[in-house]
């Protein structure tokens, strides 16, 4: 629907429900015996303001299109534009955007206006479709009256196997309200069919996933992080290992957003850390045609291909965080993404000195994939608080943990060889004379999560790293 | 009744005819394409000997790695210089 344009002079928008509108028609009735041009507004009771020519705002078209947040609202209109405009009432204000003088001398100097009717929370989201669906180009559906929504979406390939959230135009209008971005806007170039999505398209599937819109930013970067060459979301997607898009979240827009980063992080029950993977994972399967059984060749997948995100615990960490850690100011929201597979518990309940607690890191992390396998997977670590208290106490940070731990993860070649400890698998045998690392510099990722309780941390296992494979991808959060 | 929005690509997919099989693999350009796995070489080594038999022209192209698309390049110079291609898949 076209923006209806404001007639010159002076434009005023009132309802009859509000307090202060009703005490300013005096006011009105002023001005229009002043000979002004005035042309008054109600959005409510169409006879309100009936005796100075008040014109019904009925389907809140000029409110919605003028961005009326407050009635009464007084613009000064020339040539067609808005040259000034005033809420509630101020006499001097009034005075000043009118051009009158002795306005409402009986009544008080200010009153505060009332809510406008076009950003009642009830009425907000059906007014936004109705003026601003038009701006939306997806392909409309219509699900028959008779037809199950929920059994319509299954049935058209649409879903990971879990029912979605029907994306209505309200629905995807108010994901949409969370970013600046257009809807129209290109996000990014999604694999494996090499598909450019819109920011629209991200919101429909942010909808379907069960975002709340306030988590919509983090699903754009998300899908931004993943799909570049360096993370190389194709190859994480059609390869028999079973990694997916490991999100993990760093800033204070985590908590905001009601992040989980503690109890159970990996786990069930918040809904912001399975929303957000999750909708990156249906933008690459609807948008990106990446499917299970198709592109997607996993051997066994795993859980987190659903969803696998999570915040780090910042507030009570140690360590500086795991997004200053590779390059963001500190305070700044961002997500790093990570090709992983499904986390595993390290174990060490007696460790009460780093050096054993490294001891017993470097054991489990030796044993990724293949005691044997050296320099080709990165790996995230997360450390549980009761663990990082241990390395808190001694006062090693976050590089001096990662230094001990890679000072124990060099590994001699008679070990890695063909055949060495009667497992065929291993390095050529030329390399028996050669220490190796089992990962390469950076290759350990190092976060914070994880409830208070419990001397566990985990283990996430990545995939075939750097040019030849994915390399993690940090990205700040923009809205 | 419920509207909707479709979070598909909107995209058909585009159907190609294929082309015609050769009669014979002799005198022509027959690329053999390394996607860049382990071994992958060793059994395209062994193509290339018993295409060789058979009078084909053999030449050889290798992917950078195996977990991308091959390059729009090379995709282009397979298809300009081959009349056949053998992609390998190998461990």
């Amino acid at each position: 629907m076209n923006r209806p344009a404001l007639p010159d002079g002076l434009v005023v928008v009132v309802k009859r429900e509000c307090e202060t509108c009703r005490m300013v028609l005096p006011v009105l009735s002023q001005l229009r015996a002043s000979g002004v041009e005035l042309t008054v507004y109600t959005q409510d009771d169409p006879t309100f303001g009936a005796e100075i020519g008040a014109l019904h705002d009925g389907d809140l078209s000029v409110s919605w299109h003028h961005d009326i947040e407050t009635v009464p609202t007084v613009i000064r209109v020339v040539d067609g534009v808005e040259r000034a405009r005033t809420v509630g009432w101020l006499r001097t204000e009034w005075e000043m955007v009118t051009g009158a003088s002795g306005l409402g001398p009986d009544l008080p100097d200010f009153r505060p206006g009332c809510g406008s009717m076009s950003v009642d929370p009830d009425l907000v989201d059906s007014l936004r479709v109705r003026f601003g669906a038009s701006t939306l180009s997806a392909r409309r559906v219509d699900v028959a009256s008779a037809e199950d929504e929920f059994e319509a979406m299954f049935d058209r390939g649409w879903t990971d196997g879990l029912p979605v959230v029907p994306p209505t135009e309200a629905r995807v209008m108010r994901m949409l309200a969370a970013t600046s971005r257009a809807p129209s806007d290109v996000v990014a170039v999604v694999p494996p069919d090499l598909v450019e999505v819109t920011v629209e398209k991200v919101a429909i599937n942010a909808v379907m996933a069960g975002c709340k819109p306030e988590y919509f930013p983090w699903v754009l970067t998300a899908v931004e992080a993943v799909c570049n060459d360096t993370f190389n979301i194709h190859g994480v997607l059609a390869t028999t290992m079973p990694v997916g898009p490991v999100i993990v979240c760093n800033g204070p827009g985590t908590r905001a957003i009601g992040m989980n980063s503690g109890m159970n992080v990996f786990g069930q029950g918040n809904r912001a850390n399975l929303t957000i993977g999750r909708a990156v994972q249906l933008v690459i399967r609807n948008v990106g045609g990446g499917r299970p059984g198709e592109v997607d060749r996993a051997t066994h997948g795993n859980p987190g291909k659903i969803s696998f995100c999570f915040a780090e615990d910042e507030v009570g960490s140690p360590w500086t965080t795991l997004a200053a850690s590779r390059g963001v100011a500190n305070g700044v929201d961002a997500v790093t993404v990570f090709p992983g597979e499904g986390p595993r518990c390290v174990v060490d309940q007696l460790a009460r000195d780093p050096e054993s607690l490294a001891n017993t890191f470097a054991s489990c992390l030796r044993t990724l994939h293949n005691p044997k396998s050296v320099l080709a997977f990165d790996a995230v670590l997360v450390v549980g608080p009761e663990h990082a208290r241990v390395f808190a106490e001694a006062g090693w940070d976050r590089d001096r943990v990662l230094d001990e731990l890679h000072a124990r993860l060099q590994i001699p070649g008679t070990d890695l060889v063909r055949g060495a400890n009667g497992i065929a698998e291993g390095i050529p045998t030329h390399l028996e004379g050669v220490t190796l690392p089992k990962f390469r510099p950076g290759g350990i990722l190092l976060v914070h999560a994880g409830g208070g309780a419990g001397l566990f941390s985990a283990i996430i296992g990545g995939w075939a790293n750097g040019d030849m494979g994915s390399t993690p991808v940090t990205r700040e959060v923009t809205r | 009744m419920t509207t909707l929005l479709d979070p598909t690509n909107e995209k058909r997919a585009l159907n190609m005819e294929r082309v015609g099989r050769p009669e014979s693999l002799s005198g022509l350009n027959v690329g053999l394409l390394d996607i860049s796995k382990a071994r992958g070489d060793v059994f395209l080594d062994r193509l290339e000997e018993r295409l060789a038999e058979m009078g084909a022209n053999v030449l050889r192209y290798k992917k950078p790695t195996f977990t991308k698309p091959a390059p729009v390049d090379l995709r282009h110079e397979i298809a300009m210089n081959c009349q056949v291609v053998i992609e390998a898949l190998a461990d």
